[in-house]
């Protein structure tokens, strides 16, 4: 184990490193450029014996990643945004082929306009393609569940891809101190790959052909059970990975201080951080407040969310992207989980942090007061607000 | 030179699922006659997803992937790194994809893949339409054929632009190898896929396939037709190699492009000063190849 400054891009690196990766292919874009430059650093020198395999597109890249997975080669790429949406049918080419393939996001808006911002309009857009999604909140959690994601990919009870995304600049361009596991660390938690249902050399395999409707369903049935696994598959090595590495995340749904709750804010990503400050504030002021973290996305932590809503009268979402003609994206799916539980708390959607607006301790204490107001407003753009009378065009 | 015998081995299974008469059923046949069975196999969508029948069932005795249809030369850079990685670097890696798949909307894949030289053999089979489809036009249709959006009604006389020059296109990019096949010539198919599988780094294989339903003639034609398309000057054998062409199939007077076009449907709407102009082009073309034959 090292202490080194890192940024989130670099973590990124340091774990497909430390995994092992033995192919990597990536297709640069903006903020997600620096984590193949240090993977191309680290296959150049050597420190890394993979094949680097530079494609003219994402799709490509992802097209790269699939087949060589689909012979059983460990496997790693990273994109953000417009070169996310360029992978969509890819994906679904990934998780339905059951390629254990690992993914850094860096979430960026999508244009047009053009934004480079933090934003979770790219990954929101792709949370129906059998991905598990994962929203880690500081660099050293990028860093840990790369590896975690390694692990939970490849399990043959999975055997899912996994995207790691991180909040553009934010993650990507921001240094903090992360602890490195050692090599040896590392090849204790994550062995190789055992290559199941992989295409063999010499025998008469094949992965993708067509098939009948009855055969169609029962492939996509069994897609959805690996992605029902993942919450005990995904404990499970995280417990190992506590044990190992002495950090764990929490689960799917990381709450703080939500006991005797009576309103709790539910976050993704960067602003869980600030927010987490913000609820100690308004528990020194004497205020009831909580804060849970929805750090996996996919598959939903609907049982989770069910039972804090069984605990807390009002809960609010904030979101970085939108169903038009709803509400904030992990709001909808709070919304839906909730729907069955046996106590319906009141639910508010909070867009704040949309194409890069900083969401601050001001903006997350008017989310609080607004939950715990006699009447919340429901749904809410945060972002509008300082900007009401502006025109935006000319 | 001594007359090729084709191996006996068949790593086409005889349960395929083609049409009578399919040219790119003999195409796959031949070429991994070639290449062997230390072969794996990305097809995307097109004639060959089907023809490799479905689920559970395969019609190859060796690996193959299924991958969207723009994708293939994506797909072979990721086997390839695959083996490479596994130390399996004797495997043979091949890309077969239709016209459709390689000349209109997987021609960025193709590119990458050439330019990043990828050690694997790309196969374009040509029928020359999105057959798989149902007929549509290709960028790899030629002038004049009749397909389902290229009708031959009122003032329209079937496509309207000559075929794309993949060759052309490919050769730009400096391949290792590149050549042109017919499965009416199996002899000099074969050759050429060995020759090929005993080289390293990017190879191509243009390959004409006639389509019997496509190009609307009966399926006991494929050959005939095939051959005539070469003997005509209209699909001339070559292969290019580090930049060398040669022409495999000499030729002393071509015969008349007519006897190729009246007997498939496809063309039978084109009138003798329409045949006229494209007996002159392939005139032309193949003086033209002879040109850069003998003057490189």
């Amino acid at each position: 184990m090292t202490r080194l400054v890192l940024s989130g891009n670099y973590a990124q690196s340091y774990a497909a490193r430390l995994a092992r990766v033995q192919v990597i292919s990536a297709y640069p874009i903006t903020p997600q450029t620096t984590i193949v430059e240090q993977l191309a650093k680290f296959v150049s020198s050597g420190e890394l014996p993979a094949q680097f395999i530079k494609v003219e597109s994402e799709h490509s890249a992802l097209q790269v990643c699939v087949s060589a997975a689909a012979l059983g080669a460990r496997t790693y790429t990273a994109t953000s945004s417009q070169g996310l949406l360029l992978m969509h049918e890819l994906l679904h080419w990934a998780s339905g082929m059951r390629t254990p393939i690992v993914m850094g996001v860096v979430s960026r808006s999508v244009g047009p306009p053009w934004s480079l911002d933090a934003d979770h309009t790219d990954t929101m857009s792709q949370r129906d393609t059998g991905w598990v999604q994962i929203y880690p909140e500081s660099n050293q959690e990028v860093l840990d569940s790369v590896l975690e994601s390694f692990r939970l990919a490849e399990d043959l009870a999975i055997r899912l891809p996994v995207m790691v995304a991180e909040d553009a600049f934010y993650l990507s361009h921001t240094v903090e101190p992360v602890e490195v596991p050692s090599q040896a660390q590392v090849d204790a938690f994550l062995p190789p790959r055992v290559p199941k249902g992989t295409l063999v050399p010499g025998k008469a395999t094949r992965l993708g052909s067509y098939v009948g409707p009855a055969d169609y369903v029962r492939f996509r049935r069994e897609q959805a059970r690996a992605m029902e696994r993942v919450p005990e598959t995904l404990a499970a090595i995280e417990e190992d990975y506590g044990r190992r590495m002495g950090r764990t995340y929490g689960g799917l749904l990381q709450e703080y201080r939500t006991e005797g709750a009576d309103a709790v804010l539910l976050t993704m990503g960067t602003a869980s951080t600030t927010a987490r400050a913000v609820v100690d504030e308004l528990r020194a002021e004497g205020k009831r407040v909580g804060l849970a973290r929805i750090r996996v996305f996919r598959p939903f932590p609907a049982k989770e969310v069910r039972a804090l809503a069984s605990r807390v009268d009002r809960l609010g979402v904030m979101d970085r992207s939108w169903t038009f003609g709803q509400m904030g994206s992990a709001a909808t799916e709070v919304a839906a989980a909730i729907q069955s539980s046996p106590r319906q708390p009141r639910l508010s959607s909070f867009l704040a942090g949309v194409g890069g607006r900083d969401v601050g301790t001001a903006l997350l204490r008017e989310m609080f007061r607004d939950l715990l107001s006699k009447e919340p407003s429901g749904l809410r753009w945060m972002d509008m607000e300082p900007l009401k009378e502006a025109p935006l065009h000319g | 030179m001594a007359k090729l015998t084709l191996p006996p081995v068949e790593l086409v299974r005889s349960g395929h699922s083609a049409c009578p008469g399919c040219g790119p059923a003999l195409a796959m046949r031949y070429l991994l006659k070639g290449t062997g069975e230390r072969t794996v196999v990305s097809v995307p969508a097109s004639c060959w997803t089907i023809i490799a029948t479905g689920y559970p069932t395969t019609a190859l005795r060796i690996p193959m992937i299924d991958t969207p249809i723009e994708a293939t030369g994506a797909s072979i850079s990721g086997l390839r790194a695959a083996l490479d990685a596994l130390h399996m670097s004797d495997v043979q890696v091949v890309g077969f994809a239709g016209d459709g798949g390689t000349v209109d909307i997987g021609l960025q894949s193709l590119s990458g893949m050439l330019e990043r030289r990828t050690d694997a053999l790309y196969v374009m089979y040509d029928n020359e339409a999105y057959m798989n489809t149902g007929i549509q036009r290709s960028g790899s249709t030629p002038l004049g054929a009749w397909t389902t959006t290229t009708p031959v009604e009122g003032m329209a006389r079937g496509k309207g632009e000559p075929k794309k020059d993949i060759m052309g296109i490919v050769l730009a990019h400096h391949p290792v190898y590149a050549a042109t096949l017919n499965v009416a010539y199996p002899e000099d198919f074969l050759r050429k896929a060995q020759k090929a599988a005993s080289l390293k780094g990017p190879r191509f294989f243009h390959v004409l396939a006639p389509c019997p339903p496509g190009w609307k003639f009966a399926s006991d034609q494929t050959v005939q037709i095939g051959r005539l398309a070469t003997d005509t000057g209209i699909f001339p054998l070559y292969e290019v190699e580090n930049g060398k062409l040669r022409v495999t199939r000499k030729l002393g007077q071509l015969k008349p492009v007519r006897d190729y076009i009246k007997v498939q449907g496809r063309f039978g709407h084109l009138t003798d000063a329409e045949i006229d102009t494209v007996e002159h082009e392939v005139q032309a073309s193949w003086a033209a190849l002879l040109q850069r034959e003998a003057h490189p």
